[in-house]
């Protein structure tokens, strides 16, 4: 039992001893809701997304505060904030997952890797179980995290008006670019 | 026994809750910076009803806006209760800065041509700054034809036809339904039809709107005149503005629909010159509809 313990304690000190955490706060995610009857195109990009990655254990968090999604179109900027995320009730988006993958891809060393990422993704107060395939690149200190997904609307509330229902799409594609500097 | 067990613990939660210890320091480290956040989208369009709010376009938006004002719904049936008379006004306005404005327009009424500038000087935050406040100035000509004046040696000048105003404008958004503003005026007619009548109308706005739902609003304003509460238009006397109304949107646009005691939509004619009055039911029903085009896209959009 003691030999147990003193492995359990080494190794718990060894995570957070030697945790290679990979940082940053100005990750790119940009999302795409056009559908073919849109009159203009639903999309908008957000530069100021905050994202930590422990490539020991694989652990890989992201968090963005909605109200810097930036669009083309300011009114739309303002009914995306307003009336579909309701930004002030919930100001954040975030995800808290793992790479489930990560014998299959050494971190330690340069390379591009195939990962998939598996956790809980919140948007507008709706927390649900998502796996997304991504690639992350690993040049020295800088990790490039990449993936592209479809969330379903529905899935997270986001309702949309009968009026303007077939002119925003009911999915929405997700594409992050994030470029990560270890800490 | 009891310390290998709480060892035991302490190594499992670390190794289960290294996301959530990650995700707590991001929430760390944005907490310790004060947020001074932007209150933005304290009304839903850069106008109230017939007057303006704080809100700006945003820079390179274009907008072009129409506001119809029916007849008096009094007038009854043969006038289908006001609808078979109309006022409009057709405007442009643009967004040169996220803080500067300017905009351009027609009334019908008084054949007026309008322009402004609005400048967006205080902008309220989530920490410190408590309110938004904008300064507004624009000028008004008629382009009515000029009357026949008494005898051959007299003129008629040009200033005759211009009108100056100003506002300032302070706007709060309490909360997610809640935004109230005032509105201090000055509205200076260069000729007014009576030396008994004063040139300067000066007038305090109060205004507002309530959000009924994420996509309607009701909405009211009110200007008290301080000054030129006795000036006529012809013979008819005039009245403090008062408007209720309800924004409404749909997805990509906002419908203003309104009752107002005001006959036009210029502040000319708000301030100065609103003949009718809601004690006799001389409400006019009304609606401004706004598209607005991105003329210079946000540097995000913009192909590299």
């Amino acid at each position: 039992m003691k030999k147990l313990l003193f492995v359990a304690f080494i190794l718990g000190s060894t995570n957070a001893l030697f945790a290679q955490n990979y940082m940053t706060r100005t990750g790119k995610i940009s999302f795409n809701a056009t559908s073919p009857k849109s009159p203009e195109k639903i999309e908008a990009v957000n530069n100021e997304v905050a994202s930590i990655l422990n490539s020991k254990t694989g652990d890989f968090v992201f968090q963005l505060p909605v109200k810097s999604f930036k669009f083309e179109r300011e009114l739309m900027q303002q009914h995306f904030n307003e009336n579909y995320m309701e930004s002030d009730k919930f100001p954040k988006s975030e995800f808290k997952g793992k790479i489930s993958n990560l014998a299959d891809a050494n971190l330690g060393k340069d390379g591009t890797y195939n990962v998939t990422v598996a956790g809980k993704l919140s948007i507008h107060g709706v927390t649900n179980d998502v796996s997304v395939p991504g690639t992350i690149t690993v040049k020295g200190k800088d990790v490039t995290a990449k993936a592209k997904f479809t969330i379903k609307m529905a899935d997270y509330k986001i309702t949309v008006p009968t009026v303007v229902a077939d002119k925003v799409s009911k999915e929405a594609s997700i594409t992050i670019d994030a470029a990560l500097i270890q800490k | 026994m009891l310390a290998t067990a709480f060892s035991l613990s302490v190594a499992t939660t670390f190794a289960q809750g290294d996301a959530d210890s990650m995700m707590k320091m991001l929430d760390d480290e944005d907490a310790a910076v004060p947020k001074k956040e932007d209150v933005n989208f304290t009304f839903k369009a850069t106008r109230l009803i017939n007057g303006s709010t704080t809100e700006s376009l945003g820079a390179g938006v274009l907008d072009m806006r129409i506001s119809h004002r029916f007849g008096k719904i009094n007038q009854g049936a043969e006038n289908f209760f006001g609808i078979d008379n109309a006022n409009t006004r057709i405007g442009l306005d643009y967004g040169i800065t996220k803080y500067l404005m300017v905009g351009i327009g027609h009334n019908v009424l008084g054949k007026e041509n309008d322009g402004f500038a609005k400048v967006k000087i205080l902008q309220q935050k989530t920490e410190g700054m408590p309110f938004s406040l904008s300064f507004l100035t624009g000028a008004s000509i008629q382009t009515t034809k000029a009357p026949t004046l008494p005898t051959t040696d007299m003129k008629w000048y040009f200033s005759n036809r211009v009108c100056y105003f100003n506002q300032v404008l302070i706007s709060r958004k309490f909360n997610d339904k809640l935004s109230l503003m005032l509105m201090p005026s000055i509205l200076h007619n260069n000729l007014v039809d009576s030396t008994k009548f004063d040139n300067n109308t000066i007038a305090l706005g109060v205004g507002g709107r309530i959000k009924l739902s994420k996509r309607v609003a009701f909405t009211g304003e009110y200007y008290y005149r301080f000054t030129g509460t006795d000036n006529n238009v012809g013979s008819a006397k005039t009245y403090n503005s008062l408007s209720l109304g309800f924004d409404i949107e749909t997805g990509g646009h906002v419908f203003q629909l309104h009752i107002t005691n005001s006959p036009g939509i210029s502040e000319r004619i708000m301030l100065g010159q609103t003949t009718d009055t809601w004690s006799k039911g001389d409400i006019h029903y009304g609606f401004n509809i706004s598209r607005v085009f991105t003329i210079v896209k946000p540097k995000e959009f913009k192909k590299h």
